[in-house]
């Protein structure tokens, strides 16, 4: 199986921080499936599209899902007034192209913009004390997952818009002081596009192999519909690749960004 | 496996073990599904659009949710009529299901050309878009008069001798009097509805929600438009009716096959529900099996006041 449809039990479920909510899925046969990388289309009661929402945990052992979301809208609110024991409807696990995760023992630094942290969390998990992670947030109320980045094992800097947590600034800056003290194997990012375009450029300068997640609108999920295109180049011409089948994961040098 | 004995339909030449077939554009080339069914369920697949040389389509976002429905605006992306010939054609056809061609233009010679290659393969049905609202030449522009009508159906008709479905759009005044144009140049079926162009805006930046700004609405919200288009047609041709736009349900199915469809096309449902044509199928079968009917009685069985 690839991937599959079908209804499961919230096992646990919380807020935490301001409208983001924090859930658990027992879906066994999903989780088992699940790649670092990919995401869930959530059936919302009501709404005609599902919701698309990245995997930040799968416990294959225990069989069940983590995903981490922020209210943006009608069928974000709907979904996180369900509650424990409650069912969703899943098509998971979806992205044809999750992250590459290199042998452990390579560098790598991670960044996550805002609501881009949550798939962050188990490439962190994956190098440990082998990767840098650099989380961004607007302010201090909207900050997620410090505490399970620190207990993978890597090191952490957080960084807010207005200085509320951690240090003041981008994490783009954050990236450039990396840069300067050591050269990573990799570097992953997830998060609003100007902060993509921006790393990749970083990357790019520096020589360093660069992976992003990326975000679209989406119809069915599993690339039949041809909504959810992102523009790259693929043979050396411009292709609208489709971010639920090609993606959500790009290599930096084979994304296009409208100027 | 459902039982499909009473579901079985000969449409326009051609025999389909049910009715239920997903509609272009929403069901790729089949392949993304079979992950949750095998195809040989389905009655047929009608496959993604396709133009005589590949096409990139519109820039996202190509896709509006609104009130039971959606917007789209793909504008057509496909990889042309010799991939999917090469590619596509032959795998579709192991799979025990009827698979029709979706074909469209921007002049008259390119719905030739792609007719005449689909002639020489096995494809078992062509079905031609003269209605996708998406593209700005041809497309909609032939659909929505008589003449452009009778002109398309005129030239794939002689270019082939499959089985031509002429795939209408609700964008007319008279869609009956433009299925009567098809039906004149001897189209063998007519499919309707495709998507009815729409607007959405959002109104904390000013920006249509859709880059290409207008897109074809498509979901239950257009229901009872097609379930209207569908009696007006059947109504006023003599060749069979393929009706499509909103069907999520096996009642809903029931229900445009009484407006006169006798074969039913699903699209926006299967992003809600991607087991929704299984579903509806098992409910057809579980409906014949109560009323002891074969479903084809139920075609245009709706008694008019
Ligand atoms: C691959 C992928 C992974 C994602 N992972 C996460 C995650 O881990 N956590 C999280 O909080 N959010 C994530 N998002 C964004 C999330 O899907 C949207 O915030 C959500 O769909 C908004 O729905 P809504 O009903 O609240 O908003 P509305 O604006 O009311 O939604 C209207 C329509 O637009 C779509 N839409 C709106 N914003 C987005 C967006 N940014 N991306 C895609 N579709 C959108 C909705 O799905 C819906 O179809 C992800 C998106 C993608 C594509
Ligand atoms: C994303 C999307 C893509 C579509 N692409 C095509 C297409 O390539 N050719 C075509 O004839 N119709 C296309 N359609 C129209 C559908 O086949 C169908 O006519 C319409 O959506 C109404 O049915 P529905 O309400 O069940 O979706 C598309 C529809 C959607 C939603
Ligand atoms: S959402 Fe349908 S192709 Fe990506």
């Amino acid at each position: 199986m690839k991937y599959t449809q079908g209804i499961y039990p919230i096992i646990r479920k919380k807020a935490v921080a301001a409208e983001i909510y924090d859930m658990t899925i027992s879906c066994p046969d999903v989780a088992a499936a699940a790649m670092c990388g990919q995401f869930v289309n959530i059936k919302v009661d009501g709404f005609m599209l599902r919701r698309p929402i990245s995997i930040c945990g799968i416990d294959k052992e225990k069989g069940t899902l983590r995903i981490i979301f922020e209210v943006r809208g009608k069928g974000t609110k709907a979904l996180s007034q369900l509650s424990e024991g409650q069912l969703v409807d899943i098509v998971a696990p979806l992205g044809g192209r999750g992250f590459e995760l290199l042998e452990k023992d390579k560098k790598a630094v991670i960044i996550g913009g805002g609501i881009g942290n949550p798939p962050m969390l188990p490439i962190a998990q994956h190098y440990g004390k082998n990767a840098v992670v650099i989380s961004g947030f607007r302010n201090a109320s909207a900050v997620i997952l410090q505490q399970d980045f620190k207990e993978s094992g890597a090191e952490t800097i957080l960084c807010t818009d207005d200085g509320s947590a951690g240090r003041k600034g981008f994490v783009t800056d954050a990236l450039a002081d990396c840069l300067k003290k050591e050269k990573p194997d990799i570097i992953y990012a997830c998060g609003p596009s100007v902060m993509l375009k921006r790393i990749i450029e970083q990357a790019k300068n520096a020589g360093v192999r660069c992976q992003v997640s990326l975000e679209e609108r989406m119809g069915c999920g599993v690339g039949g519909c041809l909504v959810c295109v992102c523009r790259t180049i693929r043979d050396g011409e411009e292709y609208y690749a489709h971010v639920c089948k090609d993606g959500p994961v790009f290599e930096a040098e084979e994304v296009l960004f409208d100027d | 496996m459902t039982d499909m004995t009473r579901l079985g339909i000969d449409f326009a030449g051609v025999h389909f073990k049910n009715p239920i077939v997903p509609a272009s554009g929403t069901f790729g080339y089949g392949k993304e599904f079979e992950e949750f069914y095998p195809l040989s369920e389905l009655g047929g697949i009608s496959v993604k659009g396709t133009t005589g040389s590949r096409r990139n389509g519109n820039l996202p976002p190509r896709i509006a949710e609104t009130p039971s429905g959606m917007l789209n605006s793909v504008g057509l992306q496909n990889p042309g009529i010799d991939h999917f010939i090469a590619e596509e054609l032959p795998y579709l056809k192991t799979k025990d299901t009827v698979v029709i061609a979706n074909i469209a233009g921007s002049d008259a010679d390119e719905y030739r050309t792609i007719a005449e290659k689909l002639d020489k393969t096995d494809v078992d049905m062509i079905e031609v878009n003269i209605s996708c609202p998406n593209v700005k030449a041809g497309g909609a522009a032939f659909g929505v008069s008589c003449d452009g009508a009778a002109q398309i159906t005129k030239i794939v008709r002689s270019a082939t001798k499959k089985p031509v479905m002429m795939k209408l759009s609700p964008n007319v005044t008279s869609i009956a009097d433009i299925a009567k144009a098809c039906e004149a140049e001897g189209a063998d079926a007519v499919s309707l509805i495709n998507t009815l162009l729409g607007m959405r805006i959002d109104i904390r930046t000013g920006r249509p929600v859709l880059h290409n700004n207008v897109g074809g609405l498509s979901g239950p919200a257009v229901f009872p438009v097609a379930v209207r288009m569908v009696w007006q047609v059947a109504n006023a041709v003599n060749i069979p009716v393929c009706g499509m736009g909103g069907v999520s349900s096996w009642e809903d199915a029931v229900e445009i096959m009484m407006a006169g469809a006798s074969l039913v096309q699903v699209g926006a449902a299967i992003f809600n529900d991607p087991m929704t044509p299984v579903k509806i199928t098992e409910g057809l079968s579980e409906y014949c099996r109560t009323k002891d009917i074969m479903l084809k009685d139920i075609v245009g069985a709706v008694k008019p006041w």
